[in-house]
C-alpha cells in the first residue's frame, strides 16, 4: 500500500514539476521577445511603452540569466508569491484567486459529488431495469454530448431569461453586499442553481453511461454466474456487482477532473459566475498573464491534489491495494 | 433413483437458428453413483450438465423431464429452481477458481450466501471448519480475500461451497481441466471423500478424460454430438464396450509404457456434424466403420444387460 | 471477425450505427454544401441588427447584423476540420505510443505508462490556454496540433491494453521468429487485427475533439481569424444576445455541437455491438 501511494506520489510531484516548467518556459519559447508581445499589443505612446517594458523586464526577470530566472520562479512560487496582477493593478494575484476560489467550490463539490452518487444509483438501475434502461440512456448520451457552455446558455436562455425563474449572471444580487445573513444566503443560493445545475446534468449523464455498462459487466462475471448457480436471490448478486463497478468509477472520477475542469470554466464564463474561470477570461481578455499563470497553477496544484484524495479513498475503498497486491 | 432424465432436449438459440445441443437424453443416476459422463468437445456434456441446474439463454429447454428425489426438477423455471439450488442439487463449475468474489472475505461470501436461505453462519460454522480440515485449507482461509489464495487453494474452497448443504446430486463440471497431474489426483480423491462421507449423495462428473473416469467413477456415460452413444459400469466400458464410438474411444487412448515407434496412437478419422442442421438417424454414421442403412433411423438408448445401455442399431 | 460484407450488414442493421450515422452525413452535407447557399460572407455585417429568421436571413443576424446562418455554416465546416484533424493527430499519437508500450513491455512499457499518466492528469484546458494565451496568431492547424497531443492519452491506454492481448497470440511469435523488426510487426501484424478498434478509438477521438475545440473557443482562445460554433456562442454571450433574447444566435451553433457528438457516441456503442457479437441482441 504504502508503495502504490508512494508511487502515485511521484507521479504527482512529477507532474506538477512538468506543468510548472511548461509554465515557465512557453512565454520564453514563443517567437520574439514575450515582453516586446505584449508592449506592442497595448498600442501605447513610446515614452509610456518604455515604463512599461522596464516594468514587464522586471517582472518577469528577463535581466537575469536564464537558470536563475527559473530558481528564483520556484522560490516565489513556494512562498505563495504569484505576482500583481494587471487587470486589478496593484492586488497581488494570489489574493485576487484567493477572493474567487470559494466560489468554484461553492460550484464544483457539490456538483461532481451530487452528480457522481446519483448517476451511479440511476446508472445501476438501468442496468435491471428495461425501461428505464430505454428511456435514461439516450437521455443520458445526449447529456454526456452536450458541451458545458451550450447547456448553460440553455438554461439561462429558458430557465433565466424566458421564464424569468433565475437570474444569469453573477454570483448574487448587484444591490446586496456579501454579509452572513438569511437574505443574502438566500440570494446567492438563487444565483448559484443555474451555474450548479448545467454542471451537474452534464456530469450525471457520464456517470450514469459509465455505472450501467460496469454494472452489466459485472453481472455477467464469474462469480456473478456461481452465485446464480447456486441460486442466490438476485438482491445479493446486485449488492456484490454494485460494490464491484462503483470501484471503477472513483478512479474514473479522478480521470475525469481535466474534462470537469474545462467544464467548470466555461460554465462560469456564460453566468459570470465569479470563479476561477471568470478569471481566467478577464485575464485573456485583458492580457494579464500573471493573473492566466497564477490560475494555471492553481488549477493544476487543485486537480493534484484532488487525484491524490481519489487515491487514498480507493486505496481504503478497494481491498486488493490495501494488500499490496494490484497497483496501477 | 435419485436422478431421473427423460427424453431432454436442450437447444441453443443463436441466430441462425437452433442448435441441437442434447437431443433425447434418458438416464439415471444412482443413490451414491458417481457417474463419469465423457465425450470429445462440442459433444454436449457440459449443456447437459448445466440444463440440470441453470438452464440460462441462449440455452432453450424443448422438451423432457427431470426427477431428483422422486421430485421434479422445474429446469425450465429458473425462479422455482432456486429453491433446489445449492440444498438439492449443486454445481462445482470449470471457472471455479474465479467464482468467488475478488472484494469479499471468504467467510463473509459464505455467510451472506447462507443467510439468503436462512440459515445462521455461526451454527454452520462447526461443520465448516471440519471440512476445511478435510480439504487441508487451514481456518485462516475464511478470513482471507480470494486473491490472496493460490489457484487450487481457491477451487478447493468452491468444492467445499459448493457441497456445504449436502446437496442429493453434484455436478462437476471439468474441474480438473487445468490442473497438473497431482492436483488432479488430490482433487478426484475429494470428490470420492465427499460421496464417502455422505456430504454428496450422486455426482456427475463432467470430462473429456477418460483416465481420470477409470479412477473415481462408478459408471460412465458417454456422449457424441448430442446423443447418448453409452452408459455402463467403468469396468465395462473400459474392457468391452459395446458402442462403435466408446470402442474406437478407449482404443485411441495412449497405454502408459507405449512408444510411438512400436505402437502408433489410434484416432478417429473424421470429424463431428455439425449440430446447426445435424443429419438425422445417428450422429456417428459418417465416421462409423459399421454403419448401415437402418442408422438413418436414430436408435434407441436400450438397456442390453442390466446396467448397460447402447444406442446402436448393431448390438440391438 | 466475419467475412468484410456481414460485418458491413450487420453495422447497417444495428440502429444505433444506422441512425448515428445518418445524422453526421447530414451534418456533413450541410457542411459541405451549406455554404454555397450563403449569401453573405461569415463576419460582414450586411444585415439589420438583431434580426430574428426570416426569409432573407435563414437564421437571423447578429447584435452586429451578420447573417447567422453564413456563420453556421462555415462555423461547421472549421468543427468538423478540427474534428478530423485533432482527431487524427490524437489517434496517430495514441496507437503508436500504444502499440509501442503494449509491444514492449518492460522498461519501454514503464516509462510510456509514466509519461501518459502525466499528461492524462494534466488538465488541458489550463495547458492550452497558456500555451493559447501567448501565441498571437492562431490558425486552426495549430488548434488542432493543440488538441491532439493532449487527447491522445486516452488512446494509447486503449490501443495498449488492446495490443497486451494480441501479442500472446501465435501470429506474432510466428512473425517474430521469422525475423520481422518490431516496427513492421507493430503495424503489419498487429495493427490490421484491432482495425475495429482502431476505428472506434478514431470516433472517440473525432468527438472529443469537437468538444474540447468548442470550449476553447468559447473561451477565446480558438482561431484567430474565421468562425467556428464555439466561437459564435462566446460572441452571443459578450454581446448580449441573451438578455436580448436571440436565440436563433445561441441555439443552433450548440444543438448541432450536441447533435454530432452525441451522433458519435451512439455510433460508437452501436459498433461495439457490431464488432463483439456477444453483445448483439438476439
Amino acid at each position: 500500500m504504502i508503495w502504490y501511494l508512494g508511487r502515485k506520489l511521484f507521479i504527482y510531484l512529477l507532474t506538477f514539476f512538468f506543468a510548472v516548467t511548461i509554465d515557465w518556459l512557453i512565454p520564453r519559447l514563443m517567437p520574439g521577445n514575450p515582453v516586446d508581445i505584449m508592449v506592442s499589443r497595448m498600442a501605447l505612446r513610446a515614452d509610456a511603452a518604455e515604463v512599461v517594458r522596464s516594468y514587464y523586464i522586471q517582472a518577469f526577470q528577463l535581466d537575469l540569466p536564464l537558470w536563475r530566472q527559473y530558481l528564483n520562479f520556484w522560490i516565489a512560487l513556494l512562498r505563495g508569491d504569484l505576482g500583481v496582477s494587471i487587470w486589478l493593478f496593484p492586488q497581488p494575484v494570489i489574493s485576487v484567486i484567493a477572493r474567487a476560489v470559494p466560489y468554484d467550490l461553492l460550484l464544483l463539490l457539490p456538483a461532481i459529488l451530487l452528480s457522481w452518487v446519483l448517476g451511479n444509483q440511476v446508472g445501476a438501475m438501468a442496468a435491471r431495469v428495461r425501461w428505464l434502461d430505454n428511456t435514461v440512456l439516450p437521455l443520458a448520451y445526449i447529456l454526456t454530448a452536450t458541451p458545458y457552455m451550450w447547456l448553460a446558455l440553455l438554461l439561462a436562455w429558458s430557465l433565466g431569461q424566458v421564464a424569468g425563474l433565475f437570474p444569469i449572471s453573477g454570483a448574487y444580487s448587484y444591490n446586496i453586499r456579501p454579509h452572513l445573513s438569511w437574505v443574502f444566503i438566500r440570494d446567492l443560493l438563487w444565483h448559484w442553481t443555474l451555474p450548479f445545475l448545467s454542471l451537474f446534468l452534464v456530469m450525471f449523464g457520464g456517470w450514469a453511461i459509465g455505472m450501467r455498462n460496469m454494472i452489466i459487466y459485472e453481472l455477467e462475471a464469474d462469480y456473478s454466474r456461481y452465485l446464480s448457480a447456486l441460486g442466490a436471490p438476485q438482491r445479493l448478486i446486485r449488492r456484490y456487482a454494485f460494490r464491484n463497478a462503483v470501484l471503477p468509477q472513483i478512479t474514473g472520477l479522478a480521470l475525469q477532473l481535466g474534462a470537469i475542469v474545462a467544464g467548470a470554466v466555461a460554465t462560469e464564463i456564460a453566468f459570470a459566475y465569479p470563479g476561477t474561470g471568470y478569471l481566467i477570461l478577464q485575464a485573456v481578455l485583458n492580457q494579464d498573464y500573471f493573473l492566466l499563470q497564477g490560475c494555471f497553477l492553481f488549477i493544476i496544484t487543485g486537480v493534484l491534489a484532488a487525484n491524490l484524495i481519489i487515491d487514498i479513498v480507493y486505496i481504503l475503498v478497494d481491498p486488493r491495494t490495501r494488500l499490496g497486491m494490484v497497483g496501477e | 433413483m435419485a436422478l431421473r432424465v427423460e427424453n431432454l432436449r436442450i437447444y441453443y438459440r443463436t441466430l441462425r437458428g437452433y442448435v441441437h445441443a442434447v437431443e433425447g437424453a434418458t438416464f439415471s443416476v444412482g443413490d451414491g453413483e458417481i457417474m463419469g459422463l465423457a465425450g470429445e468437445s462440442g459433444c454436449g456434456k457440459t449443456t447437459l450438465g448445466h440444463s440440470l441446474i441453470y438452464l440460462k439463454p441462449p440455452m432453450a429447454y424443448i422438451e423432457g423431464r427431470v426427477f431428483l428425489d422422486g421430485r421434479e426438477l422445474p429446469i425450465w423455471d429458473m425462479d422455482r429452481m432456486n429453491e433446489f439450488r445449492f440444498r438439492h442439487i449443486s454445481i462445482i463449475p470449470q471457472y471455479a477458481m474465479n467464482a468467488l468474489n475478488p472484494t469479499r472475505r471468504i467467510g463473509s461470501l459464505i455467510a451472506d450466501l447462507l443467510a439468503t436461505r436462512g440459515i445462521d453462519f455461526r451454527q454452520i460454522l462447526p461443520e465448516l471448519q471440519r471440512r476445511l480440515d478435510l480439504v487441508q485449507l487451514s481456518q485462516e482461509v475464511l478470513k482471507r480475500y480470494p486473491f490472496e489464495l493460490s489457484g487450487g487453494m481457491r477451487q478447493r474452497v468452491v468444492m467445499l461451497i459448493s457441497t456445504l448443504l449436502n446437496p442429493s446430486l453434484l455436478i462437476a463440471d471439468e474441474i480438473t481441466s487445468a490442473l497438473d497431474v497431482s492436483t488432479q489426483r488430490a482433487v478426484c480423491e475429494m470428490i470420492v471423500e465427499f460421496r464417502n462421507r455422505g456430504f454428496v449423495r450422486s455426482t456427475i462428473f463432467i470430462t473429456h478424460d477418460m483416465s481420470i473416469l477409470y479412477q473415481i467413477a462408478d459408471t460412465i456415460l458417454v456422449m457424441y454430438a448430442g446423443q447418448l452413444a453409452e452408459k455402463a459400469p467403468v469396468e465395462t466400458i473400459f474392457r468391452s464396450p459395446r458402442h462403435p464410438y466408446t470402442r474406437m474411444l478407449i482404443a485411441s487412448l495412449p497405454r502408459v509404457g507405449a512408444r510411438q515407434r512400436v505402437e502408433r496412437l489410434k484416432g478417429i478419422p473424421g470429424s463431428p456434424p455439425p449440430l446447426l442442421d445435424p443429419p438425422p438417424g445417428c450422429r456417428f454414421r459418417d465416421r462409423c466403420p459399421l454403419a448401415f442403412e437402418r442408422c438413418q433411423e436414430p436408435p434407441p438408448f436400450v438397456e442390453v444387460e442390466p446396467g448397460h445401455f447402447v444406442a446402436c442399431w448393431r448390438e440391438i | 471477425m466475419g467475412s468484410r460484407s456481414e460485418l458491413l450488414y450487420f453495422a447497417w442493421l444495428n440502429t444505433k450505427v444506422r441512425v448515428g450515422a445518418l445524422i453526421l452525413a447530414l451534418f456533413v452535407i450541410l457542411a459541405i454544401v451549406g455554404p454555397l447557399f450563403a449569401r453573405h460572407d461569415p463576419n460582414a455585417y450586411v444585415g439589420p441588427p438583431a434580426h430574428p429568421p426570416s426569409s432573407e436571413y435563414w437564421l437571423g443576424t447578429t447584435t452586429f447584423g451578420q447573417d447567422v446562418y453564413s456563420q453556421f455554416v462555415h462555423g461547421l465546416r472549421a468543427t468538423f476540420i478540427v474534428g478530423l484533424l485533432g482527431g487524427g493527430i490524437g489517434t496517430l499519437l495514441g496507437v503508436c505510443i500504444g502499440l509501442l508500450a503494449g509491444y514492449r513491455g518492460g522498461m519501454v512499457d514503464e516509462i510510456l505508462n509514466m509519461f501518459t499518466n502525466i499528461v492524462l492528469i494534466l488538465p488541458t484546458l489550463a495547458v492550452l490556454i497558456i500555451i493559447a494565451a501567448y501565441l498571437t496568431v492562431r490558425g486552426i492547424l495549430v488548434e488542432s496540433l493543440f488538441i491532439g497531443c493532449t487527447a491522445w492519452p486516452w488512446a494509447a491506454r486503449a490501443i495498449r491494453a488492446q495490443t497486451f492481448s494480441l501479442r500472446a497470440r501465435e501470429f506474432v511469435d510466428l512473425a517474430r521468429m521469422s525475423g520481422r523488426s518490431s516496427w513492421k510487426i507493430m503495424f503489419y501484424e498487429i495493427a490490421p487485427n484491432m482495425l475495429s478498434y482502431l476505428f472506434m478509438t478514431f470516433i472517440l477521438q473525432f468527438g472529443g475533439a469537437v468538444l474540447i475545440a468548442a470550449t476553447l473557443d468559447f473561451i477565446g482562445l480558438g482561431p484567430t481569424q474565421g468562425i467556428s460554433l464555439g466561437l459564435m456562442m462566446n460572441n452571443a454571450v459578450l454581446w448580449a444576445a441573451l438578455p436580448l433574447g436571440m436565440w436563433w444566435w445561441l441555439i443552433p451553433p450548440g444543438a448541432a455541437i450536441t447533435a454530432i457528438v452525441g451522433a458519435l457516441y451512439v455510433m460508437n456503442v452501436g459498433l461495439d455491438e457490431v464488432f463483439n457479437p456477444k453483445l448483439r441482441e438476439l
